[in-house]
């Protein structure tokens, strides 16, 4: 699809891959700029509705990020995440959308390079796979 | 619409302010807070903020315990119903159980795009047929897997032991790979919008699909297409509820089933019991089941009480001592099994059974099956 330029929220964990976003930004490195950024103070505290409310309101793909399983602050926030992307995905498979729409990573606040690597390779990705099948409904929930 | 209108609507200016409906109401005697008559009375005082905008309007079960109680004939379930539409409009939908997931994909299901692979647990053992004029409605089921995984429910395991069922008496239903959420929740929250367009998409296709006739696992989706689909969308096939599909099969189609040695009780699912006088059927059921000994509990039949939580708002510790002490009732039959003919009884009583919080260890912990498992389990070899 041509000039099509996909909207991606992404999940931020505050410690690490919001320190990432950040390492990126002032070490001057490319992303495309698809991506909006919603801090969270854990990756563990995202909930299958922040996920579900996105995608009804149009977004094409999300990004769900925190600290490596050993980091986290409060203890196992990125096994509680795992478990939530795993069974969203099951759901989101059953409604029919890519499962690349939604994805899952752990980013150190070191790994700048890293995030700046995973936002490129989503927008890659979604560009491929063109609008989200609710996307049209953008303008009735507005 | 405004309140006033929907007073003249159910005919609710006809409450005589007994409080017969308070008094029965199942969530009133754990939650003092909410009371159907006092909500009634504030609608006829012309306090409509009190009844639209408060919290307790998505607390009724719209079980229907108090309906037939009333000697004014008020439909207490039906004026809720329309009054969470006007709370819808003023955003207002109550606290939704499971971070609100649940209404969250009925309303992206109705988007008329999506291709949804919502039949991919079809496996050899199942026996299908794309001709078959019988429908077997699959519902929330494959959405309700993962999602109630963690309180040991498959509801994929109910629709598999209910095809099971249908094809040793000899019937190859027919699925559909594009149906929606029936939209029962959406009406009884009050989300009109959604419920019209589900409703005209799952008419669309099962128009298309030509069947004569539907059979539903879930007693919501039975109600809402028996019930609530004729107001909206034309439909011209017979429904019936899994337990009536058996029953009247029951002695005919060579439907063997085998010595199953269980001491069970049963739930009458309130839209089952109460909404459509479905009481007799799974009873007949279960005791054309060699072995099953029926034991019935304190509140059975058209007094049976709900499971607690309806179209999943609202679902709070009034819920669940209200859930704790159905299940005290069910294992005070010495019934070792708690039978339900619906799949979000199952739900709400395993997320009981499951809790382990420091209040709930005196909840049962009973077995808890559908009527489709008991039975499929029965006609195996």
């Amino acid at each position: 699809m041509a000039g099509f330029e996909p909207q991606i929220i992404a999940f931020c964990c505050n410690w690490c891959t919001y320190a990432a976003a950040d390492l990126a930004g002032t070490s001057r490195m490319h992303y495309p700029p698809n991506v909006r950024i919603v801090r969270v103070m854990c990756s563990g505290m995202v909930d299958p509705i922040y996920v579900l409310k996105a995608f009804e309101g149009g977004v094409d793909g999300i990004l769900v990020a925190g600290c490596h399983l050993t980091d986290c602050h409060y203890i196992d926030g990125p096994v509680k995440c795992d478990e939530t992307v795993n069974k969203l995905r099951e759901v989101l498979h059953v409604l029919g959308l890519e499962d690349k729409r939604l994805r899952r990573e752990m980013v150190a606040a070191s790994e700048g390079v890293l995030f700046a690597q995973v936002i490129n390779e989503m927008v890659e990705d979604l560009k491929k796979l063109g609008p989200s099948p609710f996307k049209a409904k953008t303008e009735a929930l507005a | 619409m405004n309140l006033e209108d929907i007073i003249q609507k159910t005919k609710t200016y006809y409450c005589l302010e007994c409080g017969k409906c308070t008094s029965i109401c199942p969530v009133s005697r754990y939650d003092p807070g909410f009371t159907p008559r006092g909500m009634i009375e504030n609608a006829l005082l012309g306090f409509d903020d009190e009844v639209v905008l408060n919290r307790k309007l998505f607390s009724c079960l719209t079980c229907y315990t108090c309906q037939p109680e009333c000697p004014s004939d008020v439909d207490f379930p039906v004026f809720v119903r329309e009054a969470r539409g006007l709370a819808q409009d003023n955003g207002q939908s109550g606290v939704c159980a499971h971070s609100g997931q649940l209404q969250s994909l009925a309303r992206l299901m109705t988007n008329p795009d999506i291709k949804q692979n919502r039949l991919e647990w079809l496996s050899g053992e199942h026996r299908v047929s794309d001709d078959s004029d019988v429908l077997l409605w699959v519902g929330c089921a494959p959405y309700f897997e993962p999602i109630f995984r963690d309180v040991e429910f498959s509801a994929l395991g109910v629709i598999k032991s209910t095809l099971k069922t249908m094809n040793s008496l000899g019937v190859e239903p027919r699925l559909l790979p594009n149906e929606r959420c029936c939209g029962h929740d959406a009406l009884w929250t009050g989300d009109f919008e959604t419920f019209r367009k589900l409703a005209e998409h799952n008419a669309a296709q099962i128009r298309e699909a030509g069947v004569k006739k539907i059979v539903f696992s879930c007693p919501e989706g039975y109600r809402t297409f028996k019930m609530d689909y004729p107001a909206h969308v034309k439909l011209d096939c017979e429904v019936q509820h899994f337990s009536e599909f058996v029953a009247e099969r029951i002695g005919k189609n060579g439907l063997k089933l085998k010595e199953t040695k269980k001491k069970v009780t049963y739930q009458d699912p309130c839209r089952l019991g109460r909404h459509l006088g479905v009481y007799d059927a799974p009873r007949k059921v279960l005791e054309s089941i060699p072995g099953i000994e029926l034991v019935e509990m304190r509140h059975a039949g058209p007094d049976s009480i709900c499971c607690g939580t309806s179209a999943f708002t609202n679902c709070d510790s009034h819920s669940n001592l209200l859930r704790s002490e159905r299940l005290k009732e069910a294992a005070a039959t010495g019934a070792e099994t708690l039978i339900t003919a619906c799949p979000k009884c199952q739900t709400h009583f395993r997320c009981a059974t499951t809790d382990r919080g420091e209040e709930r260890r005196s909840t049962p912990r009973l077995e808890i099956m559908d009527l489709a498992n008991l039975v499929a389990n029965a006609t195996g070899e």
